[in-house]
């Protein structure tokens, strides 16, 4: 009899790299976590996030069912992602787990279905081969009931690497039907390229301006009405920079949307009116 | 009338120290900022005001309201003049009411150091040997160009006077 398969979205990580919460980082107003959860919810019927025992009553991740790493001697104490995948195999046995890292901002719902669909319960585990080196991808993967036992031992052989797990087991390896799926994010710079990358193109849309003292002086006009796609102010401020040769650098200047303070970040809309405030001199 | 406002014409003190009788008070302190001949070594000729009005108006009376009930004084009025300004015109005009004195002199001084650095106001100096430029923005832009390695990147950090 095939296991039923559960979801289990690992989110116990410490970030330490990143310098912040890695589970609750947006992408498109999304948190991590919650686009796993609900990219796996559409996949397997019962989905639990994997947490620390510090963790369980951090709203980001209380509003799941949870299964808590479990130090209490009733498993080998692991670290890291084999904690949460032995608490989970610990939790039901009889299941096989989709185990799924919660930091892939570009997981789709094909390489999911891809990875569902070709499961193999003969196997061990079902995983797809890394796209940067061939070894299996442990975070997208499907642990069988029969990989339970192996995992234990494997742990309490003082070992705790899921993806040394997966090569010393009879995983079956998938082709991924896109190679950047699995690809995790761990630094600052890596969200912002991925976030870059991830945001939807904005067609140009009509966003009026108007200047004051230096900037209206080489700007050579008060107010113009322009054609941008620029997503931020920031945005439009370097793209107006490029055109008019300001001299002023953006982190001197404040700037405000429909005549209140903004910040350079705040997403612009078609017709806001945008003023770029110069150091100011009142007085 | 709103505390905070700007005008083009000269700023009478007189008309507006009236605005601030009040019974209920025993003191009152004004300041104002007058247009003075020299800047940072450079003899200046006449000077030009020019303000982002709408949010101004906004910042100002936030102003205004954070000194009310900040020093709890009973009355505050701030006129700021934009446009072309000789030698010896008022730029701008501050003054506070209130039962008991120190109020007034602490709130009159918030508020004309809030205004100088929150309030969307440019001042162009015209020097006496033609040149010109904008207060705070010029030497800015001109370090930025440069990369000088102390500037800090404060928002109205040069203050003149």
């Amino acid at each position: 009899m095939t296991a039923v398969l559960k979801g289990l979205v690992l989110s116990g990580g410490r970030s330490t790299r990143m310098q912040r919460d890695k589970a609750v980082l947006e992408y498109g107003g999304e948190t991590q976590l919650d686009r796993a959860m609900r990219l796996l919810g559409e996949q397997v019927s019962e989905v639990y996030v994997s947490v620390r025992a510090d963790q369980v009553s951090e709203p980001a991740r209380a509003k799941y069912r949870q299964i808590v790493d479990s130090h209490d001697g009733t498993s080998p104490i692991a670290k890291g992602p084999a904690a949460g995948i032995l608490a989970a195999q610990a939790a039901d046995p009889q299941a096989a787990w989709l185990v799924l890292a919660c930091d892939l901002p570009q997981l789709d719902a094909q390489t999911l279905a891809t990875l569902i669909a070709a499961r193999n319960t003969q196997h061990t585990a079902t995983a797809f081969r890394s796209a940067h080196g061939g070894l299996p991808e442990p975070l997208c993967a499907i642990y069988e009931p029969a990989s339970a036992p192996l995992l234990a031992a494997f742990v309490a052989g003082g070992r705790d690497c899921p993806r040394k797990f997966l090569l010393n087991s009879d995983t079956l390896l998938l082709d991924q039907p896109n190679p950047k799926a699995l690809d995790n994010v761990n630094t600052p710079d890596e969200f912002k390229a991925v976030s870059a990358a991830l945001a939807p193109a904005v067609d140009a849309r009509e966003i009026r301006v108007q200047y004051f003292a230096l900037l209206r002086e080489q700007a050579r006009c008060s107010e113009e009405s322009v054609q941008s796609a620029a997503a931020t102010p920031r945005e439009l401020f370097a793209e107006l920079t490029a055109r008019h040769g300001f001299t002023l650098p953006q982190d001197m200047l404040k700037v405000a949307i429909n005549t209140e303070f903004a910040d350079w970040s705040q997403p612009l809309k078609a017709g806001d009116a945008v003023v770029f405030i110069p150091p100011v001199a009142g007085g | 009338m709103s505390g905070f406002r700007f005008t083009r014409a000269a700023i009478d003190g007189t008309a507006l120290r009236t605005e601030l009788l009040d019974h209920h008070c025993g003191g009152y302190a004004s300041f104002e900022g007058w247009v003075r001949d020299h800047n940072e070594g450079h003899a200046v000729r006449h000077l030009e005001y020019e303000a982002f009005e709408p949010l101004g108006n906004k910042e100002g009376e936030r102003i205004i309201a954070e000194a009310i009930s900040r020093f709890g004084v009973t009355r505050a009025v701030c006129e700021h003049r934009i446009g072309d300004l000789a030698l010896g015109d008022v730029a701008v005009w501050v003054g506070v009411s209130s039962p008991h004195r120190d109020e007034a002199f602490k709130a009159c001084r918030f508020i004309i150091d809030e205004v100088k650095h929150r309030v969307p106001i440019w001042k162009k100096e015209h020097y006496v040997n033609g040149d010109s430029g904008w207060v705070n923005c010029e030497r800015c832009a001109a370090d930025a160009t440069a990369h000088a390695p102390d500037h800090t990147h404060g928002h109205g950090h040069h203050d003149h006077d």
